[in-house]
């Protein structure tokens, strides 16, 4: 394997498409899963990778600082404590701002993004039993005057495990 | 879940230590050694409750910017096969089963497709749909325009 240059911009497409060197793509392409679990983890990708412990643990740090990657370590699975649903609300234009910051107000939603369709705003809400989720639904209907629509999960076929970023 | 589990998942889930021995770090942390930290770790990964350990990507800073929610109708007799070909496919984050709202709703499974850009979401939309063929009783693409709130996984008593 070839040693890799810490800083090898290369040309990139996309104006929105951040410069990265060789390295820092190789290390978010190739370790999104397998971040090996031995005593020195750094210096063994440093070794796959042909260069040393000390840049790989540097453009790391940076790639966090830069907020190109919120962490590295184990990501797990959803926790089975509570249910959840997926919520839709077709909401109007002008009462957008205001509804996106009651439903954000809840603690039982963690995700909620406005989409460019007739229901325009996704959320997921998680509460402790369905009894608590249906209470924390009628009372989004109530506070907001506006229907959603409840969209639980009835299957998952994919467990997230990461995906290339550069093919 | 033992104690030890639940005090490894509450030291790691903001990230390991981007110093030379991470485990040995976490193992202080949690008041054990080393090596009891890498084999809890390891058997927390095969009985799924860690999904994987890596580098976690924020595509959206990356450049992800396309971030596409497809919504496709299939017979429901054709859920499970149509799911699993979709799910398969590498360019798909997630793959999910919903219920259906007619008439205003009839959208039945759920693909997550990322992009740089909406032009190769709907690129690779195209390449689902093909994959799909007749079971494709039609579909749509929803955009994000704007995250309004995203948190993480917080375990009760964890840290806020």
């Amino acid at each position: 394997m070839t040693a890799i240059a810490a800083r090898n911009y290369p040309a990139m497409t996309g104006a929105l498409e951040p410069e990265l060197s060789n390295l820092e793509k190789r290390l978010l392409n190739e370790y999104q899963k397998g971040f090996p679990l031995t005593r020195t983890p750094y210096a063994e990708i440093a070794q796959q990778l042909g260069t040393s412990e000390a840049l790989v643990l540097e453009v790391l740090n940076k790639l966090k600082d830069q907020g190109y990657i919120s962490r590295v370590g184990p990501v797990f699975k959803p926790r089975k404590v509570g249910v959840s649903t997926l919520a839709a609300m077709s909401v109007p234009d002008d009462r957008l701002h205001q509804i996106a910051s009651i439903i954000s107000s809840y603690p039982e939603v963690n995700h909620n993004y406005e989409r460019e369709h007739q229901f325009n705003l996704w959320f997921v809400v998680t509460a402790r039993d369905e009894a608590h989720l249906r209470e924390v639904l009628q009372d989004m209907e109530m506070r907001t005057g506006l229907p959603i629509m409840d969209l639980p999960l009835e299957q998952q076929f994919h467990i997230d495990l990461g995906f290339p970023l550069w093919c | 879940m033992e104690t030890l589990d639940r005090a490894i998942i509450e030291a790691t889930q903001a990230g390991l230590p981007l110093t030379p021995r991470p485990y040995a770090t976490v193992a202080e942390q949690v008041g054990s050694d080393e090596a009891t930290v890498m084999a809890r770790m390891q058997a927390m990964q095969e009985s799924g409750i860690i999904r994987r350990i890596g580098a976690v990507p924020n595509h959206y800073v990356l450049g992800f910017r396309g971030n596409g929610m497809s919504v496709w109708e299939v017979p429901e007799d054709r859920i499970q096969a149509c799911g699993e070909r979709v799910g398969a496919l590498d360019f798909v984050s997630h793959a999910y089963h919903r219920p259906k709202h007619p008439p205003l709703w009839n959208y039945n499974l759920f693909a997550m497709v990322h992009g740089r850009d909406r032009e190769e979401v709907m690129q690779k939309v195209e390449k689902i749909a093909t994959l799909l063929g007749d079971d494709d009783l039609g579909h749509e693409v929803l955009f994000s325009s704007r995250i309004l709130k995203k948190t993480g996984l917080r375990l009760p008593g964890g840290k806020p």
